[in-house]
């Protein structure tokens, strides 16, 4: 998977959880909480849909890592860029 | 029509989700409606059979307003019963009865006991001893038969009736259906909620001398276990650690029970079921506090499992009347916007409102020794007719004291 593949996964699973933030203007190196208004209910709802999505368990520790678009691809680039897309 | 809510006023029927000849189930999920507030799914409280819809789709109606027919099992030509009932004067500062639920185990129970007081007010006469029994047994009132005087339900009545209650298997779940479609646009829904929020907070405001206490939680023990757990769980079993406090508010409840109720016509009714109200905040502005049902009684998966499913429900603007009629208690986490200290309006007619702040490291002494604890403000708004500061105090110090032996939480 490239990069734009992981961010445009993100995006749909955000897309889901939050239906109604605009997904084209989220600024990737902002904190989502701040920026769109995610609680940490929705940080975990987007942990278990990565989860589902990649099979890429995220420990509750790396969370912090999760909250920012980039933050995202970054933790997944080493999980999953041998990874074809599905 | 129900009313869902201190103040709802009016509630539009989106769609019936039954036909006359329908057979029903009291529990069962008849109608969807829509409020000021949100889509609620409107649980029916009898058995029986649907006889006649009165208010078709589509149709907005005052609350009180009788929504359909329904013949009750086993008695051939009863007077007709309205679903869910005649709920209070829309113009009464209180709407007493809704918003008091009885204990019971299970969702069907409890909407199917609510109705008791709202449905038939001043109908069934029941001995403040049968009363009592019942809820010990967690009889629906409704549906015993009284062989006293008048009518009225004695005790043995409600005992006969909770022997065949137990013989009788649990009313079956909802099957799935197609999300409805709210009549509102997200903007009326948003101006229609800001008049909500606006009725109850104001009638808060003017009418509930709140008092206000604050204190302190060390909760170092009860994120370290939280840790630990977590790392044992796939990340979909993962607790968030608002549960805890949810449970720890609720368990608090059991020793100072004058939290957990209602101040309805001049006097305090206490409830002897936990139901949390939390508050979820919307997107983009707006408030929902709907209830998790015996808190007391679930673990912290079965109430995180109802958070989650709530969260999502509240979001997408489908909740069941149950849910938002019967909160005991409100709970409001404002923590993770940052917040360290809440000053909580309670919600009327519930008399108390617990809010959390955001857990800092703090420099913090124990046995004379100082170390850096994460510590977490916890308030109370207390209705001062119902409780005073003291046993306020004790309420607060109660949850602080759970929060210190998660692992029995």
């Amino acid at each position: 998977m490239t990069d734009e593949d992981m961010k445009s996964l993100v995006l749909r699973e955000l897309g889901k959880i939050a239906p109604e933030i605009d997904l084209a203007s989220l600024d990737p190196a902002i904190d989502l909480r701040e920026q769109v208004d995610l609680d940490s209910m929705d940080i975990l709802n987007l942990a278990v849909a990565i989860h589902e999505a990649t099979g890429v368990d995220i420990p509750e520790a790396d969370y912090p890592r999760m909250v920012t678009l980039d933050g995202c691809v970054a933790y997944l680039r080493p999980r999953l860029k041998d990874r074809t897309l599905i | 029509m129900p009313a869902l809510g201190a103040d709802m006023e009016f509630g539009t029927i989106i769609e019936w989700l039954v036909k006359p000849g329908d057979t029903i189930k009291r529990g069962d999920i008849v109608a969807v409606v829509d409020t000021e507030k949100a889509t609620i799914e409107v649980e029916v409280f009898q058995t029986g059979v649907v006889e006649k819809i009165l208010v078709p789709e589509g149709e907005k109606v005052p609350i009180g307003t009788p929504l359909a027919l329904i013949k009750t099992e086993g008695e051939a030509v009863q007077p007709a019963a309205t679903v869910p009932a005649a709920a209070p004067k829309p113009t009464a500062p209180e709407a007493p009865s809704i918003l008091r639920p009885p204990p019971a185990p299970a969702r069907v129970e409890r909407a199917a006991a609510t109705t008791v007081a709202v449905h038939e007010p001043g109908r069934i006469q029941v001995s403040p001893l049968a009363r009592r029994i019942a809820a010990d047994l967690k009889v629906d009132l409704a549906h015993v038969k009284g062989t006293g005087p008048g009518g009225a339900i004695t005790r043995a009545d409600v005992e006969h009736a909770a022997e065949a209650a137990s013989a009788r298997p649990p009313a079956s779940g909802k099957a799935a259906r197609p999300a409805a479609r709210p009549t509102m646009t997200p903007q009326e829904r948003h101006a229609a909620m800001r008049k909500v929020i606006a009725a109850a907070m104001a009638r808060s405001k003017r009418e509930t001398p709140h008092y206000y206490l604050g204190a302190h939680i060390d909760m170092s023990r009860a994120m370290a276990w939280l840790r630990e757990e977590n790392l044992k769980r796939t990340v979909n079993e993962r607790i968030l650690y608002v549960v805890m406090l949810l449970k720890a508010v609720a368990l608090a409840v059991h020793e100072v029970p004058e939290m957990n109720g209602f101040w309805i016509e001049g006097a305090f009714k206490q409830s002897d079921a936990v139901h949390v109200g939390v508050a979820i905040s919307l997107r983009g502005g707006g408030l929902i506090a709907p209830a998790i049902h015996d808190v007391d009684r679930k673990s912290l998966d079965e109430i995180m499992a109802a958070l989650r499913d709530l969260v999502n429900r509240v979001r997408s603007g489908v909740l069941r009347s149950s849910e938002i009629a019967d909160a005991t208690i409100t709970v409001t986490n404002l923590g993770e916007q940052g917040v360290e200290t809440v000053y909580g309006v309670i919600y009327p007619p519930q008399v108390a409102l617990v809010g959390f702040g955001k857990i800092v490291e703090r420099p913090w002494s124990e046995n004379g020794m100082i170390g850096c604890k994460p510590i977490m403000s916890a308030t109370l708004a207390g209705d001062h007719r119902a409780s005073d500061g003291h046993r306020g105090g004790l309420f607060l110090s109660a949850i602080g004291r759970h929060l210190q032996e998660p692992q029995k939480l």
